[in-house]
């Protein structure tokens, strides 16, 4: 099934070791030229992007609100025919934007694998089970706060084809929104202590571990429940906005 | 409750190999209803650096509607007849896309129209921006076009269908490699 060509972790390893060694420190962006994630190789733009200064459409995120988003789909553990299985967990936190301001009333979607590191995705073909009662996809409006929360279960790890034995280690797929399109984010939440995050090419592709650091969560006593679910608190922030605060987003 | 001051901002990932069961929807590249009138289609191919099509990209644009007006009405999830200036599409498995929208008018009188564009795909470790400018009035005015070579602001302007539709492709690498765009602050 492998292709020939397939890297060793041990080969892929020794690239992330090369790229960080000679990474300038304070770099906090993702790169987009990351060679030991294979995919990216021909997917990402070799030159300089131009930097604008947003104009009148690019400073108006697309708005959503209660007629496009139904509570219950927050709670990925709604099944009519029954429960998933796994660890049920509790993910909240806030999104904020770069001047630390609550982004209100806005759209987080989230997906991701079953207890079993398995998508229901007719892609994902790797041999662990589906699980009937798990589709792992949701979403929900951030409050006034900034806040959202999600009712899951954990994502297992799985594997990938990017190089022999590769595992993605577990994490859910975050989409968020600011007030501005500028803020547009598509990112990834990890869990505190994964053994596989020295071996991850997408997690190593930010090369700054502070700026790593802020994609996992952290395990929060205070949001689990007794008897019901574990918890999770993961803030998300997103770059500085560049109009005029509006005056219900000024400090109160 | 709240906390002020500057925050370092959460990087980015990719949007993977299986977003598609939660990112895209039925109603998300149509903006405008199929055969309602002056409306037009918005398509193309998203290529990577060896030409070949990426079939597993995803499209987001924010524009202004026919009269110049930026949308702020919820609704792009259950859009339910209204116009709210944004849409999605993932691309197909020929690496195309296609929106049915309305063409964008000038925000400003004299200025060019366009659409603002979010690019996600798998192997692309962060989100790209880029523009696509409708190929009408305004464009020999406008400051980031006037800040490429010809060459280089042929990749953010749409062509023109006989039947007129744009058409728009998407190169994330290579000889004629879209321009993407970054904002202040954003590194
Ligand atoms: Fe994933």
């Amino acid at each position: 099934m492998w292709p020939m060509t397939s890297a060793t972790q041990r080969s892929i390893s020794d690239e992330i070791a090369h790229i960080h060694a000679t990474a300038q420190p304070g770099e906090t962006r993702t790169r987009l030229d990351f060679a030991p994630y294979r995919s990216s190789v021909l997917r990402h733009p070799t030159k300089q992007p131009l930097t604008v200064d947003p104009e009148d459409v690019e400073l108006a995120a697309p708005v959503f609100g209660q007629s496009d988003v139904d509570p219950i789909e927050a709670d990925l553990t709604l099944h009519p025919q029954g429960e998933p299985i796994g660890e049920r967990m509790v993910v909240t936190g806030r999104v904020l934007d770069a001047e630390g301001r609550p982004v209100r009333g806005q759209l987080v979607e989230i997906w991701q694998a079953n207890a079993a590191g398995r998508y229901v995705h007719k892609r994902d073909q790797h041999p662990a089970p589906l699980d009937p009662h798990f589709h792992g996809a949701g979403r929900c409006l951030t409050d006034d706060e900034g806040r959202y929360r999600f009712t899951t279960v954990k994502p297992g790890p799985y594997p990938w084809r990017n190089h022999d034995n590769a595992w993605r280690p577990a994490h859910i797929h975050f989409s968020l929104f600011g007030r501005e399109f500028t803020q547009r984010l598509v990112t990834q939440m990890y869990f505190p202590g994964d053994p596989l995050f020295p071996l991850d090419p997408i997690f190593q592709s930010i090369t700054d571990e502070t700026a790593r650091q802020r994609l996992i969560a952290t395990y929060d006593h205070d949001v689990t429940t007794h008897e019901w679910a574990t918890g999770y608190r993961w803030d998300i922030v997103l770059t500085g906005s560049h109009a005029t605060p509006m005056e219900e987003d000024t400090d109160a | 409750m709240r906390e002020h001051g500057p925050s370092a901002p959460t990087p980015g990932q990719t949007v993977g190999p299986f977003f598609h069961y939660a990112l895209p929807y039925d109603d998300g590249p149509r903006l405008a209803p199929a055969g309602a009138p002056d409306t037009i289609r918005l398509h193309g191919t998203v290529y990577d650096g060896a030409g070949a099509p990426v079939p597993d990209a995803l499209l987001e644009i924010r524009q202004a509607d026919a009269s110049g007006r930026v949308p702020a009405t919820e609704g792009s999830l259950r859009r339910d007849g209204r116009f709210t200036g944004w849409g999605r599409a993932a691309t197909d498995t020929a690496g195309r896309y296609s929106f049915r929208t309305v063409e964008p008018a000038p925000v400003r009188d004299g200025a060019a129209a366009y659409f603002a564009v979010t690019v996600f795909a798998r192997g692309l470790l962060d989100r790209l921006f880029t523009r696509i400018y409708v190929p009408s009035h305004g464009l020999d005015g406008d400051p980031l076009l006037g800040a490429l070579t010809e060459e280089r602001r042929g990749t953010l302007i749409a062509m023109r269908d006989s039947d007129g539709d744009l058409r728009h492709d998407i190169r994330l690498q290579g000889d004629r490699e879209t321009v993407f765009l970054t904002f202040p602050g954003h590194d």
